[in-house]
């Protein structure tokens, strides 16, 4: 029988990140029709806040403690540990999230194992023994269904792809000894910085109000900052709003940026250019406010309201809080 | 100081013409290959490395034979060399060959740090440089936002950008470094540049020049196959607003009622 296995990602204060939540639902759900076995591994200086958790979600999940954890780039050290754990493996299927700690903890067990990845998947399947994975390639043109050649390999899941789920009785949860001997990553981590207001990550947001080149400037980004509180959304942004030094990097939507999934992306003086659709055209409703009736993002977006956003913006935001009061 | 950057001929996004070939692999001849975007940066972040303690940068590729074409972009921008990996065997490579040929090219440099980029606008993985670093038995810090080498004490000190602010990550010297857009705009190749990278040398190397078994590695032995592709369903077609800016507004909260986001 072929196992699939969920690799829990710890945040930097010991919870499980979010999207390891939803990986989790997503590989139960596929476990469960495919009539296979499915369980969590979570490597950590103190693994048990976050493997309950991941427990809720899978019927079985094992707790590496590895104190190098604490002080140690994460997923390397979290690579080595799988790495040794999960061998020997017959037939073993991983499931990551596809943020930065999951590529770099994936890529790491790619070359320590020879396991391929089948990267950025936006859905999975199950078809003769093994998961092939839905993804969408060439800036959203594309979907494309790919599977792997033999009985192992890693899927990096993209956030949103679904719901997270618990199960309907949560599983059992066994401390495991760290293998596999002494680690080789040297670098080790100095000081962590806790910047104050730090934004909620935009990959998870069910919502995210963007603001383009058009939104002007810092001031121009309180407007969106207020709409997408109105929204209970997060604040994203384009290249050019961050190039401008108007919001910082994290917030950066786009080909060199985050690839997001939400719900609703209401798009402020934002043009629409391929370097940015690619990271939010699968939102599942786009809106957008614009002064150009020709720009791209008329063409994608399911409204468009042509118009000055300093005029739309705040009627719109009058109207939200009229209706939620 | 020698930094050795990651560098990936990607087919351009902005022409919107990427598409499968028959073989189910990307068509390179459909459209004009650039420099990866996210590489740009760890080349700019590079170039400011050594501009402030001198040094040389090589640019090392994994490409089909045309990739001097970009490899002259990065040239021209300021890298000192290059290196190529091309061999027809490659042809079709997954994630796994790329992390081993790209290893075995960095076995014969000499260098203080390795560079790359976040992720390919091509493939998107993300999870090549963490290979790299695993089976050339680097030090490895990613998504870096700040980069500061030491070359006394032979270590370097990245700021890694966490969900909640950054880590401070030390490791000896030589490291593999994953750049991010944080670290700044990459520069114009200047008219001086551009001439002056038609001269500068780019070396090719096959798989067996690096000593790698050819049928290890390329498409015979990916890890991974296409099974089928298809365009995504048509979006709706686009609701044009043109009302004052209240009218408008009760629209679009109307609208996002309908679709039960509010």
């Amino acid at each position: 029988m072929a196992g699939l296995w969920v690799l829990g990602e710890v945040t930097p204060d010991g919870t499980l990140a979010h999207i390891s939540g939803e990986v989790a639902t997503l590989a139960r759900t596929l476990a469960e029709a495919a009539g296979q076995e499915v369980a969590g591994v979570v490597v950590a200086a103190d693994p048990a806040a976050a493997a309950a958790e991941l427990a809720t979600f899978l019927p079985r999940v094992l707790a590496v403690s590895e104190p190098a954890a604490a002080d140690r780039p994460w997923s390397m050290v979290a690579a080595e540990r799988i790495a040794a754990l999960l061998e020997p493996a017959t037939a073993e299927f991983m499931f990551v999230g596809a943020g930065p700690d999951g590529r770099d903890l994936a890529g790491a067990l790619a070359a320590m194992r020879g396991w391929g990845v089948l990267a950025n998947a936006t859905g999975a399947a199950w078809d003769d023994g093994s998961p092939v994975a839905e993804m969408s390639v060439f800036g959203g043109k594309l979907t494309t269904t790919s599977r792997f050649t033999g009985q192992t390999g890693i899927v990096t899941v993209r956030p949103n792809v679904v719901s997270a789920a618990p199960a309907g009785k949560p599983g059992s949860v066994e401390a495991v000894e760290a293998a596999g001997g002494d680690l080789s990553q040297p670098a080790v981590r100095v000081e962590r910085v806790v910047e104050a207001g730090a934004a909620a990550p935009i990959e998870e947001a069910r919502v995210i109000v963007a603001g383009g080149r058009g939104v002007g400037g810092p001031d121009g980004f309180k407007l969106v900052e207020d709409l997408a509180e109105a929204l209970g959304g997060a604040v994203g942004a384009t290249r050019a709003a961050v190039d401008a030094g108007w919001i910082p990097y994290g917030q950066q939507i786009g080909q060199t940026g985050k690839i997001v999934k939400p719900q609703l992306y209401l798009a402020l003086g934002i043009s629409g250019a391929i370097q940015h659709k690619v990271g939010m055209q699968t939102a599942e409703t786009i809106v957008a406010v614009n002064r150009d009736p020709d720009a791209p993002i008329a063409d994608f977006a399911d409204l468009v309201v042509i118009g000055d956003l300093f005029a739309v913006g705040p009627a719109l935001l009058a109207e939200l809080r009229a209706r939620s009061g | 100081m020698h930094i050795v950057v990651l560098v990936k001929p990607v087919p351009d996004t902005a022409s919107g013409g990427e598409r499968l070939g028959p073989d189910g692999r990307l068509d390179r001849a459909a459209v004009p290959a650039v420099v990866n975007a996210n590489d740009e940066y760890a080349l700019e972040a590079a170039l400011k490395l050594v501009e402030a303690n001198g040094g040389e940068i090589t640019i090392v590729s994994m490409a089909p034979a045309a990739g001097t074409d970009t490899m002259r972009k990065a040239l021209a921008m300021g890298a000192t060399r290059g290196l190529l990996v091309t061999d027809d065997a490659l042809a079709g490579a997954d994630h796994v060959s790329t992390i081993r040929v790209l290893a075995a090219a960095l076995k014969g440099l000499e260098f203080d740090l390795v560079f790359a980029g976040a992720d390919t606008s091509d493939g998107q993985g993300g999870v090549v440089a963490a290979g790299v670093a695993v089976l050339a038995g680097l030090p490895y810090l990613s998504y870096a936002a700040k980069i500061e080498p030491n070359e006394e004490s032979k270590t370097v000190r990245v700021r890694r950008i966490s969900p909640t602010g950054y880590d401070v990550l030390e490791a000896p010297m030589p490291a593999l470094v994953v750049c991010t857009q944080a670290l700044g705009e990459p520069r114009y190749p200047s008219l001086k540049g551009i001439m002056a990278a038609r001269s500068k040398e780019i070396v090719t190397r096959s798989l067996a020049d690096l000593g790698v078994e050819a049928g290890s590695v390329g498409g015979a032995v990916s890890t991974t196959a296409l099974v089928g592709s298809e365009a995504p369903p048509p979006r709706a077609a686009t609701r044009v607003v043109r009302d004052t800016p209240e009218v408008a507004a009760k629209e679009v909260v109307d609208f996002l009622a309908e679709r039960r986001i509010i």
